[in-house]
């Protein structure tokens, strides 16, 4: 008797708990399992959703995505992450929620079309306003936003001149007064993989010995942390994506950044060459999207003359679309006659510039 | 009609393992509890299944500067925070003196911290342009670097000193719970024989509680061995930076896959030869519980021992909560637009429901081994514990792989018979980021709720077995009572690390759920840490009341008087 009510007790407790925790589960996901839209959309905008994967943070990107959502009803969903979104959307295949993906660089564009995750666009629009070497040329992704990687000196320890091109960065004359982030960050592999498709793998593994030899210090920080290094002697200058300038320059919480800022000079190295090195923040169309209408509508609209003055202001970026002139601050700086090369070009050359930073052994 | 005792034990002695449709189910509920925990392990192996040239490149290149690196953090890291942490067990368990019922809790304090917050508050004080080398320079004179040497913070021994001071509560506290449960019989027998306390402790105590404190080394090491965060801004290259670097700069999902493997059978190693060194040994006490006063300090050497003790805390939580406090103050309206209320409650709800589950995985799993020694069970439960020791992003990566791969199959099987698509049940909603978070910390709980198992006498369960009980109600009766404290440490530990969890979040959560962790960090990314110290805050505060809570929970005696009655 006692026998058979144990095992009872015990046996019902497991069957209580194997069916509680999958509801409890169930309950908390509450959050509603994101819905796969069904293939027939509405046309009209108000009611639709587009969805968006972001690369890049969202307060950099809501201004924009809410003035789309006024001037069309659209509304816009956003989830954001620095790491993996490639893969999210490579494992979610068609069942992806995804209509657009916003990167901040040119290197995860050309990945994710590498990776078979992105459609062409059709659009006139798109094709007028963003120049041909800063989108693919089959259409699949474009960019939204332009930044020049410039030099920047202290403006009394270097004489005018001395630096003009990024090459003058690995010459005997800077020896111990170069700070730069780390090697093997995208910014820098885009700047590298351009010399590289410039000049030629010898070259640019001579050119990253010489970096090395003129470091004032191990690659580390950030590139707003080089300017600050500059500022407070420990070297001279540094390589900085022009926008971290306009973010120094108008920090009101931190005033020290404007001291930082204001004990800089500009060069916008290869200016009288081949062009100082840009790189995008830019946008495509999923290829599984569900809307993927409603995500060209959101492309074109970033491309807009309204939406480019905003959103290029909002960072302090240059524009993509020609006509639309930068805010008044990144004009101060000086003109950015840039490297035409496509960007594409470029990124074909990521992974070599990476691998040549292992070997010259830059950050170590 | 009962058969007498004696047949009865004879009986339950020569009975196979297994008999009794609970140990089956035990068994059943082990192996299916590390198949899910494994499963985005799994999914790694089969990413890295395809091509890749990474391994060979680095070899070429960075990889014995990676591997040096690790190697020498791991040392470093080791050896710092078993002296840390077991100093300050023994000095809180075996002495009294003013304070030190506060040091008892406070000490595990530093957990409550997120280390990369920790990191960024050390380079800020100690860097070239930081306020101390600031002042040192006003005050000597000193114009630029090359007048002085300061050590450099940004290094190895910099990366070793943040982690040990974040890390070490791990050793503290499953090395004080063992202390508290050593036998004083043990301790006295020393002293006859001309032991003064110190040897003693190094003699007798020490190597006692050894499987509690190579499980808290364990975890911290892994830890060590998984960040990424601290690291990389400290600008130490590990075999971890690494794959990271591989996945994301050179996009080569599989290389960075097959790396983390490396790292995984490297982890294997170490703890294989951890237990087979112990495996001889038995850790279990037999006497009379020790005396729960420790010995009274007085003058010079009582304030020594609370300055031993208020070391760490002061560095590993007073000093980086103080400068949080100050950031905040000036920048909580920017922290507060995003929704800070909204991210506590999420992170709460998370982090309880990845406690209780994995605590709860974890009774399993250790009772199975217990019960069912077959090598199956045990290797089900080694495998189990596994997800510590990889990269959480790269877990995270394997179960959306995992989980959207069985999410297609589901759609795929709804769109033929129900004619529609529900959507992404597992891997877009909360279930995916409770199971990444469960699979990477069953090895938390499991790593305390073991050695606190290992401390129980398989007398008690033969005494218990002969007295007529079946096996799972030994378990029930006689073990889960006893391993309340273990229970109690591996809920809090799990809920402390998931509240501060982030590169799994970031990357498995559903869409308009972020937790205080996701928002801090999207701050603190880019460097605006100020910014990030209020949601920061509200992290170390949702850890610093269960831990106080727990550390009090283990200082009843309920766990101990239960063998005074034998």
């Amino acid at each position: 008797m006692r026998l058979v009510r144990r095992v009872a007790g015990r046996r019902a407790l497991l069957a209580g708990l194997a069916v509680v925790f999958p509801v409890g589960m169930a309950m908390l996901a509450g959050v509603m399992p994101v819905q796969a839209q069904p293939a027939q959309q509405p046309t009209a905008g108000a009611g639709q959703v587009v969805t968006v994967y972001s690369y890049r943070q969202p307060f950099l990107i809501r201004p924009v995505l809410e003035a789309f959502t006024r001037r069309t009803g659209i509304k816009v969903r956003t989830a954001f992450a620095r790491k993996g979104l490639l893969e999210r959307l490579r494992a979610e295949g068609e069942n992806t929620p995804a209509d657009v993906v916003i990167t901040a660089d040119f290197a995860r564009l050309w990945a994710l079309k590498k990776a078979g995750l992105l459609r062409p666009v059709e659009s006139e629009v798109l094709r007028k306003a963003v120049p041909a070497h800063l989108r693919d040329e089959e259409g699949q992704w474009f960019g939204l936003t332009k930044r020049a990687r410039i030099i920047v000196a202290h403006k009394d320890r270097v004489k005018d001149g001395e630096i003009a091109r990024y090459a003058d960065l690995a010459a005997p004359h800077m020896k111990g007064r170069v700070c730069i982030r780390s090697g093997k960050h995208p910014y820098n592999v885009a700047l590298f993989a351009s010399m590289i498709a410039h000049d030629g793998r010898d070259a640019t593994r001579d050119f990253l010995k010489g970096l090395k030899a003129n470091l004032a210090r191990k690659p580390q920080g950030n590139d707003r942390a080089q300017a600050r290094a500059i500022h407070e002697g420990v070297c001279d200058v540094a390589l900085l994506n022009s926008y971290y300038l306009g973010k120094m320059a108008t920090n009101e919480k931190k005033p020290e950044q404007k001291e930082w800022y204001g004990s800089l000079k500009v060069i916008f190295p290869e200016a009288q060459g081949r062009g100082t090195h840009v790189n995008i923040s830019g946008g495509a169309v999923v290829k599984h999207a569900k809307n993927p209408q409603a995500g060209q509508k959101l492309l074109e609209f970033m491309v807009s003359e309204e939406a480019q003055r905003m959103y290029a202001a909002l960072n302090h970026e240059y524009p993509v679309r020609p006509g639309v002139q930068p805010s008044e601050l990144v004009r101060s700086w000086g003109e950015l006659r840039e490297d035409r090369l496509p960007l594409t070009e470029i990124a074909r050359r990521s992974r070599e510039a990476a691998r040549l930073v292992d070997e010259v052994g830059l950050d170590h | 009609m009962t058969a007498s005792p004696a047949t009865e034990a004879m009986a339950a002695a020569s009975a196979p393992a297994g008999r009794g449709g609970g140990l089956r189910l035990l068994r059943i509920g082990a192996l299916v509890a590390a198949g899910l925990v494994v499963l985005p392990l799994l999914a790694v192996v089969v990413m890295a299944a395809s091509f890749s040239d990474a391994l060979p490149h680095l070899w070429r290149t960075v990889m014995p500067q990676l591997a040096l690196n690790t190697l020498l953090l791991m040392a470093g890291v080791g050896i710092s925070v078993i002296m840390l942490g077991c100093g300050a067990a023994w000095l809180v368990v075996r002495y009294r003196f003013p304070g030190h019922g506060i040091m008892q809790w406070a000490l595990a304090l530093p957990l409550a911290v997120p280390g990369y917050l920790v990191a960024f508050i050390y380079t800020d004080l100690l860097e070239y342009a930081g306020p101390v080398q600031k002042a040192l320079r006003e005050l000597f004179g000193w114009q630029g670097p090359r007048d002085y040497y300061f050590p450099e913070i940004r290094s190895l021994p910099g990366a070793v000193m943040v982690l040990s001071l974040t890390l070490y509560p791990y050793v503290y506290l499953l090395a004080r719970v063992a202390f508290m449960a050593q036998s004083a019989s043990l301790l006295e027998a020393a002293r006859l024989l001309g032991r003064k306390p110190w040897p003693a402790f190094f003699a007798v105590a020490l190597p006692v509680a050894w499987p509690a404190v190579a499980a808290g080394t364990a975890l911290a090491l892994m830890e060590v061995l998984n960040d990424f965060g601290v690291v990389d801004f400290f600008a130490v290259p590990t075999f971890t930076a690494g794959i990271f670097d591989v996945w994301l700069n050179m996009n080569d999902a599989a290389g960075a896959a097959q790396l983390a493997l490396v790292l995984l059978v490297f982890t294997l190693l170490l703890i294989l030869l951890e237990r087979m060194a112990r495996r001889r040994r038995r850790f279990d006490t037999a006497g009379p519980r020790a005396a729960g006063r420790g010995w009274r300090l007085r003058g010079w050497k009582a304030a020594l021992a609370l300055a031993a003790c208020l070391l760490p805390v002061v560095l590993g939580f007073v000093l980086p909560v103080a400068v949080l406090l100050m950031h905040a103050a000036r920048f909580w309206q920017e922290s507060l637009q995003q929704g800070l209320m909204e991210q506590l409650f999420n992170t709460l709800l998370l982090a309880s429901v990845v406690s209780l589950t994995a605590a709860l995985l974890a009774l399993v799993l250790a009772f199975a081994a217990r019960l069912d020694g077959s090598a199956t069970v045990r290797g089900a439960v080694r495998l189990a514990g596994i997800g510590y020791a990889m990269p959480g992003a790269m877990l995270a990566v394997g179960l959306l792989m995992a989980l959207a791969w069985a999410d297609g199959l589901i759609n795929d099987a709804a769109r033929a018979w129900l004619g529609m698509a529900p959507g992404l049940l597992l891997s877009g909603t909360m279930f995916a980021l409770a199971h990444g978070h469960v699979s990477r910390f069953l090895a938390l709980a499991l790593g305390s709720i073991e050695s606190g198992l290992a401390r129980i006498s398989p007398s008690m369960e033969a005494a218990a077995r002969t007295l007529g009980a079946r096996p799972a109600e030994v378990l029930r009766r006689v073990h889960l009572p006893m391993l309340r404290g273990s229970v109690l440490t591996a809920l809090l530990i799990v809920f402390v690390d998931s509240v501060k969890e982030l590169p799994m979040t970031l990357l498995l959560r559903p869409f308009g759920f972020s937790t205080l962790a996701t928002q801090t960090y999207q701050f603190a990314s880019d460097e605006m840490f100020e910014e990030a110290a209020l949601g920061a805050l509200f992290i170390v505060m949702a850890g610093i009341i269960p831990l106080i809570l727990l550390v009090r929970a283990m200082n009843a005696p309920s766990s101990q008087s239960e063998t005074a009655r034998f």
